[in-house]
């Protein structure tokens, strides 16, 4: 058992504990704090698979930018714990039996239908970040550059929408 | 060398929480949080493969898909507070009616 295996068993542990804890917990507080340990160990996951970069846009952009936003909007809600739905008692338990089908479906495709052919083992990841960073720039800026445009127009959108929406009117009282 | 097939494993684990979160959970904000763990897995899932073929196109998207979970979350978390403005509540049964 290699090293890799061996850090990717146990932080894959930590992944899905940290994800079942956001599911379960009952105070939204908890939940986002597991979410952002959940983040961390994806970025290392990324790290390991050769992606510095993602790895990094990972933790400023999800587990920074984004989960500040969660927890400032908890607080502004005032973090309440919502009893448990009483409308449909059949749902956790048939949700649960979905998500098990769901699991093994997605698992026996992507592994047995959907790889690479011949591929199953991943090559050594790129020695030198900063090659595999230079590379990745240069196609980002080049062959995706129209792509990369337009995300910056879907991002100024995505503002204006959220100011316009928690805007209050003129005179309106609230 | 982890075989690629674990993580694409572990990718379809998380994705599954994350649908079984948005299933079961009845505040909205943890169902937006198990959102995000689904697109993180379909990110994971996409990080996988494209260090199996060797191609920069994979991480390429998964930041394009960071980018658009941005401005994702920063909508809905605006309708959120919305919806508690007018109706005092963020229980998801209580959203009933399309009238504010």
């Amino acid at each position: 058992m290699s090293v890799d295996l061996i850090l990717f068993l146990i932080l894959a542990l930590v992944a899905i504990a940290t994800a079942l804890g956001m599911l379960f917990s009952r105070h939204a507080v908890y939940s986002a704090i597991f979410l952002v340990l959940n983040f961390v160990t994806v970025a290392v996951f990324y790290i390991l698979l050769g992606a510095p970069f993602i790895a990094m846009s990972q933790v400023t952009v999800y587990a920074g930018a984004i989960m500040v936003l969660f927890l400032f909007v908890i607080m502004l809600l005032g973090a309440q714990d919502l009893p448990p739905s009483q409308a449909l008692p059949w749902q956790r338990p048939l949700a649960g039996i979905l998500a098990l089908i769901l699991t093994a479906e997605s698992v026996y495709i992507l592994t047995v239908r959907a790889r690479p052919d011949g591929l199953v083992t991943q090559p050594a990841a790129s020695v030198n970040t900063m090659d595999s960073l230079r590379a990745m720039a240069t196609m980002l800026f080049n062959q995706y550059l129209f792509p990369f445009e337009v995300t910056s127009i879907l991002l100024l959108v995505a503002m204006v929408g959220a100011i316009v929406l928690t805007k209050r009117e003129k005179g309106e009282q609230g | 060398m982890v075989p690629v097939d674990y993580y694409i494993i572990l990718s379809a684990i998380l994705f599954t929480i994350g649908a079984l979160g948005v299933l079961v959970r009845r505040n909205p904000l943890i169902i937006f949080m198990s959102i995000e763990l689904m697109l993180n897995a379909a990110n994971l899932a996409f990080v996988a493969f494209a260090s199996v073929i060797q191609s920069f196109s994979g991480q390429i998207f998964v930041f394009f898909v960071i980018a658009v979970a941005a401005a994702e979350v920063a909508v809905g978390l605006a309708l959120i507070v919305e919806i508690f403005k007018t109706k005092h509540n963020i229980n998801v049964d209580e959203m009933n009616s399309l009238k504010g």
